[in-house]
């Protein structure tokens, strides 16, 4: 703190005023931030705190004192003595003209869109009060592109800001979408205008976080779901991704952070769910076949290092740009998808209830899932093992839908058996936290000592590559861990061409885990998800029970059903395969 | 005063273009050897001196742009000629690198010294990609001889020069869109900063020049007589390459004084207007330019008088239209230029364009009410004031002085909503 501090001070400060009054901001600041700093929000829609700046869309023009332009506030620098005016009435017609020009080039039909009275054109307007169109309509009406489970896009909702292709390119280091054409033409689209999944995308949802607008959305089930629950014959039971308590809050005016289990617990219930399980229990049946599976590589000589598979964004990556390390991905499945296995295998017996009448629904903070639950192996006998994902957006639309006062709902417990989970299983929605969750377990079974402490520093906090070295009775084993695919990458050549240091690799797509999931709420942050990953800490350090292997209900499980890790019933519905992907073209 | 005169054009037609010894017995590559013989600052202070401003259309002083780029702290500088010339009716740098490429060649060599260059870059207009030929002959030779390459003149200093063609595009005349064009990226314009004077091509610092003002450089150095400095009419001191084009008997491109009337260039150098006819109306600096009426013939040809007669030098291009031509379709003929012609990133630009031509079409249509013309006006002036880039801000310059200048072709008769 004090070198911070000391680094601060450093910084040469500048004198401006804004609007006349004065303040004192560090050189280097822009306007926007300095504006900011006065409580004045200068009005942006390509501006993304978390992206590098475009400023494409000038709605944050202003109007600076000698300077014959208006001037971005966006990328515009402060300087000495610098002048500026946020609300003269040329700043203001100049606004309110560009936000009249995109809506003419818009598809306003607010009504149905799914993110009506969550959109930043929408918010704008009226802010500015604009009451009517001045200009006629000239966007092209086209139909949405609903091509794959997990991504929908509506080009004549697209106001060409840039931020999709941003999030793709310098978070993912994928740049599955960019510009294309030139003038009014120009589109935000995929390479030759495939469809996103025959592109290099791997349908993280990054893109649809940051759209200002509805261009870029969810694939909706909601509408399933309900169809579900109004269903007196089937029984409808939910599991909860571990990062959705942690973000969920966020949409009903809660501190971004806020930890509302209990709450979300109970509204689940009050939709009609007939039975709230948690994802956390999956997540420590992960880590029982994952951490088996690492210490049977290790002891026998298997493909090293080996590699995640809980986020179905990376599992598509790794298919799809590094076809040849499949071998080194964890055969295991995800936690939503054992869950999902147990709960159309164990659960209906356990129960007395048919399978056929199980309608399985999980809430993740993830577009991906989607994909996920639909691919075929994850089933048996036609089935499908999860049958509906709902990201934490569509969670958000249910609760607003039967009309709950969120932040007023009394907290309740999960249901049991499968609402027992570990604090290992809690961390699963963070970066770092497999590898912690996983380590935990694998240290205790390899040494045969009892952890004397259970947190991994190593391999907490939101740097993009973390690393490790830890010594498993006497066998050194060195981890690593990457969050979002651009870090992946670093990490992947060298596994590729057989240069990797590492025995263990954890890579979740998304920045900082799933709690910045591509399903997460809208406002999703890099400041958010540090609150965000804070609180999962914070629920593992509270619980009574923190290793995987020490949940009672998973002994249960092994005892009465599964047997050992690996082995039988554990691998047939436990574990999967992968594919290589070809893509649609290879330069 | 109607004569032109050769300064730039001195070398036009004297020696044979495809051979770098014919450049050299007419003292080709002497004002290389003077320039590596003398202080960088004497060059700038010399160009400063004249007040040679950027022959681009944004009229910064060279001389000051080049002592800037020299004072940047950066390895491997870069030193950019561009030959986009985009702007409609501009071909005089088409004219400089036709009949004179070595004098190119030479002065980007004299640039790199000066502002401490590794590379030149020549980025040139797809559509003059029948030079290319020509100019890569040139640059080879000037490499055999010595020129280029490491150590140049036994000064100890390195430079080459790659030559890449555009791809078509107007907007990459626009630096930051020409240097993404160069870099394999489609030719759309960036924010600024970082300024291409500090991350230029490939992020080195970058020194962007027109044609012509590269050109003008040799030239100088070797004017002892001081026969730059004897032409012009006040601040605007030396020669100037215009192309003049349009209903006129002798299109082309000339070399004149500053301070020539635009009525000695339009009747004595381009033969004046077909059929004497009368004018409509004349575009200076290509289709970003403004326009202005027959009033202005009487005007002398400098930046000064031109900003003062609501009009600027720009590209140094001139369009002459008679009157069979309505401002209106002349108009809509500029417009459709720039709704195919600006990249679309910025809201400004890629929308505002989409609507003036909206309007203007209505106006032909004789559908256009005054709350249209009073709705085209505030575009156009959104426009110019925030849009990403010069396209942006230039583009409506033609629309905007054409209102000043015709009031009445936009007094439509249609109520105000």
């Amino acid at each position: 703190m004090s070198n911070e501090q000391q680094s601060q001070k450093e910084i040469p400060m500048v004198h401006l005023t804004i609007n006349n009054i004065p303040l004192e901001v560090p050189k280097g600041t822009k306007i926007m931030q300095a504006a900011q700093k006065l409580g004045i929000d200068i009005p942006h829609l390509c501006y993304h705190e978390d992206q590098r700046i475009k400023a494409h869309c000038r709605l944050c023009s202003v109007e600076v004192v000698g300077k014959r332009r208006l001037l971005a506030a966006c990328s515009t620098e402060v300087w000495e003595g610098m002048e500026v005016h946020t609300d003269t009435q040329i700043v203001r017609d100049t606004q309110v003209s560009l936000l009249q020009l995109m809506l003419a080039n818009h598809h306003k039909d607010c009504l149905s869109c799914p993110r009506n009275q969550n959109c930043d054109l929408q918010r704008l307007c009226s802010r500015f009060n604009i009451q009517h169109s001045s200009l006629p309509s000239v966007y092209k009406e086209q139909p949405r592109i609903v091509t794959n489970p997990a991504i929908v896009r509506d080009p004549s909702k697209c106001i060409r800001c840039g931020r999709c292709i941003r999030a793709c390119k310098d978070v993912q280091g994928i740049a599955a979408l960019t510009y294309a054409g030139r003038s009014s033409d120009i589109v935000v689209t995929t390479a030759y205008n495939k469809p996103m999944e025959q592109t290099d995308c791997i349908l993280c949802g990054q893109c649809s976080l940051v759209c200002p607008t509805g261009a870029i959305v969810e694939k909706d089930d909601t509408e399933k779901v309900l169809d579900a629950l109004q269903d007196p014959k089937k029984h409808v039971i939910v599991q909860v991704a571990p990062s959705v308590r942690v973000a969920l809050g966020d949409a009903f005016g809660m501190e971004p952070g806020a930890i509302v289990t209990g709450q979300m617990v109970t509204a689940l219930r009050l939709l009609g769910f007939d039975k709230v399980f948690d994802t956390n229990f999956g997540a420590d049946l992960t880590i029982m076949e994952e951490g088996a599976e690492f210490m049977d590589r290790l002891q026998h000589g298997g493909v090293l290092p080996m590699l995640t598979s809980c986020s179905p964004g990376w599992v598509n990556y790794v298919e799809k740009h590094f076809g040849d390390c499949i071998p080194h991905l964890s055969s295991a499945k995800s936690p939503m998808s054992m869950f999902g296995a147990i709960a159309k295998t164990y659960y209906p017996q356990q129960a007395g209830i048919d399978v056929h009448d199980i309608v399985t629904v999980s809430i993740m903070p993830c577009t991906a899932k989607k994909y996920e639950a639909a691919r075929k192996e994850m089933g048996r006998d036609g089935m499908q093992d999860v049958d509906i994902v709902l990201t934490t957006r569509e969670l958000i639309k249910l609760i607003k839908y039967v009309g709950l006062s969120f932040d007023h709902l009394p907290e309740t417990e999960f249901d049991s058996p499968l609402g027992t989970a570990s604090g290992a299983g809690a961390i699963f929605g963070t970066t770092g936290g497999v590898m912690e969750a996983a380590l935990r377990t694998v240290c205790e079974k390899m040494t045969g000592k009892t952890l004397e402490r259970l947190d991994f520093d190593d391999v907490r906090g939101v740097k993009g590559i973390k690393e490790c070295t830890l010594d498993l009775g006497g066998r050194k084993v060195r981890v690593a861990v990457a969050h979002t695919l651009r870090n992946a990458r670093i990490l992947m050549e060298q596994v590729q061409n057989g240069t990797s240091p590492y025995d263990f690799i954890e890579v979740m797509a998304c920045p900082g885990g799933c709690i910045g999931g591509g399903g997460q709420p809208i406002g999703t942050t890099n400041a958010v998800r540090r609150k965000r990953m804070a609180a999962l800490y914070e629920i593992d350090r509270q619980l009574p029970i923190r290793k995987s292997h020490e949940n009672p209900v998973i002994q249960v499980l092994y005892r009465d059903f599964l047997g050992e890790p690996l082995k039988g019933k554990a691998h047939e519905l436990l574990h999967t395969t992968y594919q290589r992907v070809k893509k649609e073209y290879e330069f | 005063m109607t004569e032109p005169v050769h300064f730039l054009t001195k070398n036009f037609g004297r020696y044979d273009t495809s051979s770098i010894g014919s450049y050299m017995r007419i003292g080709g590559f002497e004002a290389l050897r003077k320039a590596v013989n003398t202080d960088p600052k004497e060059i700038t202070d010399l160009i400063s001196s004249v007040k040679v401003r950027g022959r681009g259309g944004a009229e910064y002083e060279l001389g000051r742009k080049w002592s800037q780029a020299r004072a940047v702290v950066g390895e491997r500088k870069v030193v950019i000629c561009n030959a986009d010339e985009g702007e409609t009716t501009t071909f005089k740098d088409r004219e400089l690198i036709e009949h004179d490429p070595f004098n190119l060649i030479e002065a980007m060599i004299i640039a790199g010294y000066v502002v401490g260059a590794t590379d030149g870059y020549i980025y040139m207009r797809a559509e003059y990609a029948c030079f290319r030929p020509l100019l890569l002959n040139a640059i080879r030779q000037a490499k055999n001889y010595g020129f280029l390459g490491t150590n140049i003149l036994g000064k100890g200093f390195d430079f080459n020069i790659h030559l890449y063609s555009g791809a078509g595009a107007y907007v990459c005349g626009e630096g930051t869109a020409l240097i993404r064009s160069i870099e394999g990226k489609a030719g759309r314009p960036r924010m600024k900063p970082p300024f291409i004077k500090v991350s230029g091509v490939f992020a080195r610092p970058t020194c962007l020049n027109n044609v012509e003002s590269l050109s003008i450089v040799p030239h100088l150095l070797m004017d002892e007589e001081g026969f730059y400095a004897s032409c012009g009419k006040g601040d605007s001191i030396g020669t100037k390459m215009i192309s003049v084009a349009g209903n006129v008997n002798h299109p082309g491109a000339f070399e004149i004084p500053f301070g020539m009337t635009i009525r000695e260039i339009i009747d004595g150098l381009a033969g004046g207007v077909q059929r004497g006819r009368a004018i409509r109306l004349i575009q200076f600096g290509g289709a970003s330019g403004k326009v202005a009426d027959a009033s202005i013939l009487d005007t002398p040809y400098t930046y000064e008088d031109l900003r003062a007669a609501g009009v600027m030098v720009g590209s140094g291009a001139m369009l002459v239209i008679d009157e069979r031509t309505s401002v209106l379709d002349f108009l809509r003929m500029n417009q459709e230029f720039f709704s195919e012609e600006s990249c679309g990133q910025c809201t400004p630009c890629r929308e505002g364009n989409l609507h003036i031509k909206i309007i203007l079409d209505k106006m032909a249509a004789g559908t256009a009410t005054r709350t249209d013309i009073a709705i085209m006006m505030k575009i156009a002036r959104v426009m110019s004031m925030s849009s990403l880039c010069g396209l942006g801000e230039t583009a409506q310059n033609t629309l905007r002085s054409a209102m000043r200048v015709f009031p009445e072709v936009f007094e439509v008769g249609g109520p105000v909503a």
